[in-house]
């Protein structure tokens, strides 16, 4: 697949806050691309300077070896489908999609053959005399997608268009998105805040936050090596650990000690050297979780502790594990067998748990703050010794319990 | 009492107020005009006994077709004019920031707060043989000293579209304060030039407010009686005059109200016919079950 869209050096401010800053990314033609962050990370201006509804302060956008920066929306070969699908009220499913066609002047029998054409695509042939008051939102997400893709563009953008629909219908039509991509095989935008419908869509993720881009890469690239912690504890779950490299022990392995814990071993992939500062994130569901010891190999870390927290979820559960001091490591563990012929681990349980040494992600940049994204193990009531009326502690226990 | 009986009960009570004054204060009186205008006129100013239909058949004097014509133009284009200078004003407020938004809202309103016979009295300072307006053409060589500004349709029109504008300006604008603009957005995005975007999304979306904006220009024009009164001449006369001068000067009570209920009827029943016409087409159909 070869480039088609690049964003240079694109900043835009919003009086005092700078919803973009200097982002640069290139997008391959035929790709799904997805923008992916929490509100106000800048996705949203981003693709509305794509669509040309907002003009950068600095940088271009090339599309094509064509400079659109300036274009107005009219005129540029890209076309959105909105958050609430804007489709226009007064007119009937059939006028929603023609409307392009009739802006270009095309010709009656033209219009009316791709109109077709496209109704048969999202199977709406029967609704095509209804105005969107009368359809469900399913099916004006389709018909928006069709208004959208009856002009052949050059590029599909996609501005979080399942965020109206409920859980399952959302499932559907990601499906239906990624059948409609294979078929038209134009080049999809993105845009959302949902890790998963992002994970599961695209070719390539852009991970954004504060205005900047922390990482662009494919969904396992992303999950699996995050450069930092904000796209670690964004995507997924993790565990952090923040440490000191007392051991190099051959280039590829390091020892690494981490406060109030034994040290561990871990895969060097950032060759550091000893005395170093490093940040781990291990995924939950990289660690066994066992009653009795595990037949750990040499790569192996062990660790013993207490089952502080458990929450089942049907084909996984969640285990807090404290393992000394304020040390909660959150483990998931998949149910692969029938789980109740399995020994039940419970509350309070003396668990060892184990994880393999390549198993842990050394990451390039790191901020406390990220650990607040995060699911934090439910906070037991009666457990706590303060009282709850005393407002000034209830903020410390909270802030003490993360590593 | 059921549930639904009661809910009933209540929207009745909740009607009633509003029902019973104009009922009192509307439906009876435009009745008691209809009535007046079969009776015989009295030389005391008042109704004379019996039924006829001779104040109706006095509709018939030659002068009144010139009258109704006048009145229908310039009712008509105060109306168009009205809407066509309110609707980019609408659009502007409901677009701009929110202290603009405010500004703009309390300039529209603010004549309100000076008595209707006074801002039209001003009128006539401003377009006065000796008034400001028309030295300052007059001195710009715009106009001959001797072009008269008052006294003719075109004063008229022009005080009426005056005085009608916020009444034109206040339903757009309500109209377009729900308009959803990402709708235009779309449209550009489509290809749509800001021209074309604006005419076929924007005027269709707020068609609810230009209904209301025409028809709150356009019966109190056709009604309009001080405005041709104060600033017109001879030649600018309209059907309110009619009225007026037949109550006041003929003391013609049956004839004024044979020339009201024409009036009222020719406004009535167009708009009935228009409303249901428009009732059947713009009905919500009932949303569609949530399938896919």
């Amino acid at each position: 697949m070869e480039d088609f869209l690049w964003f240079k050096d694109i900043t835009k401010d919003f009086g005092a806050t700078r919803a973009v800053d200097n982002v640069s990314l290139t997008v391959r033609r035929g790709e799904i691309f997805s923008l992916l962050g929490p509100s106000g990370c800048g996705k949203t201006t981003l693709l509305r300077m794509l669509a040309g509804f907002e003009a950068p302060d600095t940088g271009r956008i090339i599309l094509e070896n064509q400079d659109i920066t300036d274009l107005p929306p009219n005129l540029r070969r890209v076309n959105t489908i909105f958050q609430n699908y804007a489709l226009f009220p007064h007119m009937t499913v059939r006028e929603n999609i023609a409307f392009g066609l009739k802006v270009a002047k095309k010709p009656k029998a033209i219009i009316a053959a791709e109109v077709d054409r496209m109704l048969a695509m999202i199977q709406m042939q029967d609704h095509a005399d209804k105005r969107p008051a009368q359809i469900s939102g399913g099916q004006k997400q389709r018909v928006a997608i069709a208004r959208a893709l009856v002009l052949k563009p050059n590029v599909l953008l996609l501005d979080e268009p399942l965020a109206a629909l409920d859980l399952k219908l959302r499932q559907k039509m990601l499906l239906e998105l990624s059948l409609i991509h294979d078929e038209v095989g134009i080049t999809f935008i993105y845009v959302t805040h949902d890790q998963g419908e992002a994970m599961s869509i695209s070719d390539r993720i852009a991970v954004m936050n504060n205005g900047r881009i922390e990482q662009i890469g494919t969904p396992a690239e992303i999950y699996e090596a995050p450069k930092s912690s904000f796209v670690a504890a964004f995507i997924g779950d993790t565990n952090f650990f923040d440490g000191r490299i007392t051991e190099v022990l051959d280039p590829e392995y390091c020892r690494i000690s981490v406060p109030d814990l034994p040290d561990m071993l871990c895969f060097n992939d950032k060759k550091l050297a000893k005395g170093d500062l490093v940040h781990l994130s291990i995924r939950p569901e990289k660690f066994q979780i066992s009653l009795d010891p595990p037949h750990a190999g040499v790569k192996y870390n062990v660790l013993r502790g207490v089952v502080e927290d458990i929450i089942y979820q049907g084909d996984h559960t969640r285990y807090w594990v404290n393992v000394g001091e304020d040390w909660n490591i959150s483990i998931s563990r998949q149910h692969t067998r029938f789980m109740l012929d399995e020994k039940p681990i419970n509350w309070h349980d003396k668990v060892f748990i184990s994880w393999f040494a390549d198993d842990g992600f050394m990451l390039e940049r790191y901020s406390e703050k990220d650990e607040e994204l995060l699911p934090t193990p439910p906070q037991t009531v009666g457990e706590s010794d303060a009282p709850l009326e005393d407002e000034s502690d209830e903020q410390e226990p909270e802030a003490e319990n993360r590593p | 009492m059921n549930p639904s009986k009661r809910r009933l009960w209540g929207e009745w009570l909740l009607t009633a107020p509003s029902f019973i004054w104009l009922t009192l204060f509307f439906l009876l009186p435009t009745l008691i005009i209809f009535a007046i205008s079969f009776k015989p006129s009295d030389p005391l100013g008042g109704v004379g006994p019996g039924w006829t239909l001779r104040t109706l058949l006095s509709l018939r004097n030659p002068n009144y077709p010139e009258i109704i014509w006048r009145t229908a133009v310039l009712s008509i284009t105060t109306t168009v004019v009205c809407i066509v200078l309110a609707i980019p004003i609408a659009y502007y407020i409901a677009r701009c920031k929110a202290w603009k938004r405010d500004l703009v809202l309390f300039l529209t309103i603010i004549p309100f707060w000076t008595s209707f016979l006074i801002r039209i009295f001003a009128w006539k300072g401003v377009l006065h043989p000796d008034g400001l307006l028309k030295q300052a053409l007059v001195f710009c060589n715009l106009i001959s000293p001797d072009t008269l500004l008052l006294y003719r349709p075109g004063t008229v029109l022009l005080v009426m579209i005056y005085t009608e504008l916020p009444f034109a300006i206040l339903p757009l604008y309500a109209a377009a304060e729900k308009f959803d603009f990402s709708l235009i957005e779309a449209a550009m995005d489509l290809g749509a030039g800001r021209l074309r975007a604006f005419c076929s999304v924007f005027i269709p979306g707020i068609s609810s407010g230009l209904l209301s904006a025409c028809l709150m220009v356009l019966i109190p024009s056709i009604g309009s009686y001080v405005v041709p009164d104060v600033v017109g001449g001879i030649g600018s006369e309209m059907i309110g005059n009619v009225i007026a001068q037949k109550t006041f000067v003929d003391r013609n009570l049956p004839a004024a109200s044979a020339m009201a209920a024409l009036m009222t009827l020719s406004m009535l029943i167009p708009l009935l016919f228009f409303l249901r016409g428009n009732k059947g087409k713009n009905q919500e159909p009932k949303p569609a079950r949530e399938v896919v």
